[in-house]
């Protein structure tokens, strides 16, 4: 299981206004954090609201790799801030994200395939997210295609089949997980897949306890990776114990430290 | 239109631990053994490197051992001097290493002392040019004392030092972090507590590169399809990035092997077994030769015979396959 750590994202004020201020410290205090936490990953949001969204993207795959050796997870809708972002990463990193809509692959998959980077494709088009199990795997369909047209090694490729808030869109999340079992039967070797974890319980009260409990129901449909909370210890716990349990990982009385470490 | 032959690719490899240690390294072997750096399956060679070929230790012990005939007359001039016998073993016999099992350390066994084992390890470093491995009497408590003192006496030398076990590791990790030597991490036929034991040793700050795995074997016959199995899971774990699993692997075939019914018991006793020497040899080499393909790095084994048919397998195995 891959944790690709959520937190340097300009959504959260404290990053926000480190991206305005071009203060180093707590991005640079989050990308430790998370990497000490169990992430393996971490995505670099500069948030909606910055303006020049090319120059703040240079500027925090710059200071995060000052102080950690992760790959990065440029996440953006601006393919430029990404490209130049790409441009930095001393590690192949992952491009976050492309929906399966035809302008945006022929930008996306090139891209990835230049740069050596991984590529989450996202389960919709320009008419947003599908209902059912069986129209997200129809845009997997598509995206699997699109890796193989534009020469993406299948392993590098990660499909996200979007999780919406289970307080007001309960009945996606069972959608979500065959959506899930169904990826790894699209192709051979299969694709990845990802999720935004923390989308589940967004708006809900006890958060981390869906986290963590839609996560090990995921991992048991087939999820590789997921963009979450890093430093929620019971999360990675439970990541590390789901690891065991599909028998992924060789069991020892010290595997959740193993985890952590890497 | 071309067919694409699929191959396994594997994320990571076993790494290399080199036992010995040159002048120039600060010892006084004539040459080091490196093994491991497997980035395939055993002889796997079209899917990935094998880097350096497996190794036969002979064994070697400090007292004269209660060995079957068969495999004692091979030594009877040389039996009650281990440097000699070490020496015999190599220059004759083609050990790659020498394995020393301080046997008689044991209480049992007439109870050594540290310093009589000392000079007996001297001596053999003295006779011969090969790097050594050296494990105790199996008597806890004197080996915690004893490995001490002969990591001490040896330190510079690079050689490897056995036997830690998950309830008692410490001193023996302590002592090859200190005077710079390798260590043979022991576990009981599980791969669970093999894991855990690599994890133990490493949380001691010894580098993973100084680690070698002894899963424990069974014998052909004796349930070698268990060591079999463990080894197999471990090699793919590693392959696939289980840097805890990952290390190179040792086997005591010759102990093993030795003690069976099927090696030992005379012709007289089993008409239609046939000849036992034979015999015994055919079993120490079937069982080298069987636990080479499930990826053990250095086998220690007792019959000159068996050696001499197993290196040769191992030239033809590590003649490439690739395609």
């Amino acid at each position: 299981m891959i944790i690709i750590g959520e937190r340097i994202n300009g959504m959260f004020k404290d990053i926000k206004q480190a991206i305005q201020e071009r203060d180093p410290k707590p991005v640079q205090e989050w990308a430790k954090r998370q990497e000490e936490g169990g992430a393996r990953v971490l995505d670099i949001n500069v948030g909606p609201a910055v303006s020049d969204k090319v120059s703040a993207m240079k500027w925090l795959v710059e200071v995060t790799q000052e102080v950690s050796d992760l790959p990065l997870c440029l996440d953006s809708t601006d393919f430029v801030a990404i490209e130049e972002g790409l441009k930095l990463c001393k590690k192949p990193a992952i491009i976050n994200s492309t929906s399966a809509e035809r302008s945006k692959v022929e930008i996306a998959f090139p891209m990835a395939v230049k740069y050596g980077a991984g590529l989450i494709g996202l389960t919709m088009d320009s008419k947003g997210i599908p209902k059912d199990s069986d129209s997200r795997l129809a845009f997997a369909m598509e995206l699997v295609a699109a890796a193989d047209e534009f020469g993406l090694p299948m392993e590098d490729l990660y499909i996200d089949p979007l999780i919406l808030p289970c307080n007001v869109a309960q009945d996606h999340a069972p959608e979500v997980l065959k959506t899930l079992q169904q990826i790894k039967m699209l192709a051979n070797p299969a694709p990845k897949t990802v999720l935004g974890l923390s989308n589940v319980s967004n708006g809900c009260q006890n958060r981390p306890l869906i986290n963590r409990v839609y996560m090990a129901m995921a991992m048991a449909c087939g999820l590789d990776a997921a963009i979450a909370d890093a430093n929620d210890e019971d999360l990675i716990e439970v990541a590390a114990t789901a690891e065991i349990l599909l028998n992924q990982k060789i069991y020892c009385d010290s595997y959740v430290k193993l985890f952590i470490e890497g | 239109m071309a067919v694409e032959i699929l191959r396994e690719k594997s994320r990571a490899s076993v790494p290399e631990v080199t036992i010995g240690a040159t002048k120039e390294e600060g010892g006084t072997r004539t040459h080091t053994i490196t093994v491991g750096g497997d980035s395939a399956l055993p002889f796997h060679h079209f899917e990935g490197e094998i880097k350096n070929r497996p190794v036969v230790a002979l064994e070697v012990q400090d007292i004269v051992p209660q060995w079957h005939e068969n495999l004692t007359k091979y030594y009877s001039d040389v039996i009650d001097n281990p440097g000699q016998w070490a020496k015999k073993c190599v220059e004759e016999y083609g050990a790659d290493l020498i394995y020393l099992k301080l046997n008689g350390a044991h209480p049992d066994n007439g109870n050594k002392s540290v310093e009589e084992c000392v000079a007996v390890v001297k001596d053999v470093l003295a006779s011969v040019g090969v790097p050594l491995i050296i494990v105790g009497c199996d008597d806890e408590q004197k080996d915690n004392e004893l490995l001490v003192a002969v990591a001490e006496a040896t330190a510079g030398e690079n050689l490897l030092f056995g036997n830690a076990e998950q309830t008692n590791y410490k001193s023996l990790t302590a002592a090859c972090m200190v005077h710079k030597h390798n260590i043979i991490a022991r576990s009981p036929l599980d791969i669970n507590i093999c894991k855990q034991l690599n994890i133990l040793i490493s949380e001691m700050n010894l580098p993973l590169s100084r680690i070698i795995i002894d899963p424990t074997i069974g014998g052909l016959g004796y349930g070698i399809e268990y060591a079999y199995s463990i080894l197999e899971r471990a090699r793919l774990g590693a392959l696939q990035g289980d840097k805890m699993l990952s290390m190179p692997v040792i086997a005591t075939v010759g102990y093993e092997s030795w003690r069976t019914k099927e090696a030992t018991l005379s012709e007289e006793e089993n008409p239609s077994w046939g000849d036992a020497e034979e015999r015994g040899i055919l079993w120490e080499t079937t069982c080298a030769t069987a636990l080479l393909q499930a990826g053990v790095n250095i086998l220690l084994m007792r019959h000159p015979k068996s050696v001499a048919l197993v290196k040769k397998h191992i030239d033809d195995l590590m003649v490439s396959n690739n395609y």
